[in-house]
């Protein structure tokens, strides 16, 4: 299996082990990421704040370059890009005017046949948990993760047309597949504060503070993410000492690949004591 | 203080030029309050969105564009997902907060403001978003010292997490062009 890949700006810093453990269970998939050529800044949620067009034009370069790649759809692990290259997508194909704009700007003819997919899509749509559950090695037993979906994947539904907005389920399914238990609550897809953190210290630390304790009150060991924002506010505007995994990590747990150790170093809150006390190191 | 406005008296251009704008259908709503009651950010907010929606169908273009609800959405589209008339909120104050730049209005919150031009800088010189530089940026225009995130900050960056030097794209000047084009198109 061969995918175009859009590993974002966060790829090499905030997001490093995302990064790193999204290459080693794709690896371990046998699926092939060709990492689309001089891609660029998705735009993020400041272009889109300031600049309509500008935040339409930016993912569109990308979309140019993973149409003349032909490596097949486009995948992206960050929830953030994901979306703004699916605004832009959308756009190319509902709005004519606005098409044929943002071609004469970034220079090329979109064709609307390249897919834009989440990495949690083509895990579960594409590979299948199937597959998934075959690699397991250390099925991650008495592990109870609350799984949190945040904004980007599943809002607006329209546009990143993935799973329930208000009750999503593809995380859960998946770490089920990995042998956790993972607990039901009520924060799912409440909103961290995103980039507010920068400038709004506080009012951050009180979303956060919300979702970090409901998920304790339901009786979660740690949080599972799919949005290196998330998880980064998440991590850093918590004082509970709840561990925050990307759902990557704990497949390479699941799939007892090398090199995890350097996955942990990055957290600020080390998950490893928790995974010890499980037997999952 | 008038409380109560005559049908008469409400100019609607402001309304149209919204609608037009973002490409909402905001005559539709009736004031059902989903979009304020599921909103992570409304209790800081100087005006609700749904008051936001009802100030547009009246007409107070300078409150509303010089409100701070324009810069504390932070686009999470819970409103829009869940507004039964379809309105897509996060979209109409992106298109409100466009609206209050071209016209000169002063942005009610200044650092929020700041803080993605510093962001959009850092994408216009290299193509791809650097946070050290990013940030340098943001604290030099605002002189907000972060104080709320320094020492995790601190911690971030001795962890690696926030290299010191910057990855450039190859065509810098296709983005030099994308950037030049759409602050033209303005």
């Amino acid at each position: 299996m061969r995918f175009s890949y859009f590993p974002g700006c966060t790829d090499h810093s905030s997001s490093y082990e995302y990064g790193r453990s999204t290459e080693a269970v794709l690896e371990a998939l046998g699926v092939d990421l060709v990492e689309i050529e001089d891609w660029n800044c998705c735009g993020a949620a400041a272009t889109h704040s300031l600049n309509r067009l500008l935040s339409l034009c930016l993912p569109a370069r990308n979309i140019s370059k993973a149409q003349s790649a032909q490596a097949g759809p486009l995948v992206v692990p960050c929830a953030g890009c994901f979306s703004y290259l699916k605004r832009a997508e959308y756009a190319l194909k509902h709005d004519e005017a606005e098409r044929k704009e943002i071609e004469e700007i970034v220079g090329f003819t979109y064709e609307s046949s390249l897919e834009i997919l989440a990495l949690m899509d083509v895990i579960l749509n594409r590979i299948g948990l199937e597959k998934i559950q075959e690699k397991v090695k250390k099925p991650l037993k008495g592990l109870k993760p609350v799984c949190y979906y945040g904004c980007a994947l599943v809002r607006h539904p329209k546009i990143t047309q993935l799973d329930d907005p208000e009750n999503p389920q593809y995380l859960d399914r998946l770490m089920k597949s990995l042998g956790a238990e993972p607990v039901d609550w009520s924060y799912k897809t409440d909103c961290c504060g995103a980039d507010l953190a920068m400038t709004y210290a506080d009012v951050v630390q009180k979303l956060v503070g919300k979702i970090v304790s409901m998920a304790k009150e339901a009786g979660a060991h740690c949080i599972v993410t799919s949005c290196g924002l998330c998880q980064m506010n998440l991590e850093m505007r918590q004082d509970m000492d709840l561990p925050i995994f990307y759902f990557t990590e704990l497949m390479g747990v699941a799939f007892d690949v090398e090199k995890r150790e350097s996955w942990w170093k990055k957290h600020l809150i080390s998950p490893k004591g928790l995974l010890e006390s499980l037997g999952l190191v | 203080m008038e409380t109560t406005t005559s049908v008469e008296k409400m100019d609607s251009s402001f309304l149209e030029e919204v609608s037009k704008r973002s490409g909402e259908k905001l005559s539709l709503c009736y004031q059902c309050l989903k979009c304020t009651a599921g909103c992570p950010t409304a209790p800081y907010m100087d005006i609700r969105p749904n008051s936001i929606i009802r100030m547009i169908q009246m007409g107070m273009k300078r409150e509303v564009l010089e409100s701070s609800a324009i810069w504390f959405c932070v686009y999470c589209q819970t409103c829009g997902t869940r507004c039964p008339n379809e309105i897509h909120i996060g979209v109409l104050m992106d298109a409100l907060r466009e609206m209050a730049m071209e016209e000169g209005v002063h942005a009610k919150e200044k650092n929020i403001h700041l803080f993605h031009e510093a962001f959009i800088q850092s994408v216009r010189r290299g193509g791809r978003a650097h946070e050290v530089t990013m940030l340098m940026d943001y604290m030099l225009r605002s002189r907000d010292l972060m104080k709320g995130s320094l020492i995790p900050g601190v911690k971030l960056f001795l962890k690696g997490k926030f290299p010191l030097l910057p990855s450039f794209v190859k065509g810098k000047g296709e983005i030099k062009r994308i950037f030049e084009k759409c602050t033209k198109a303005k």
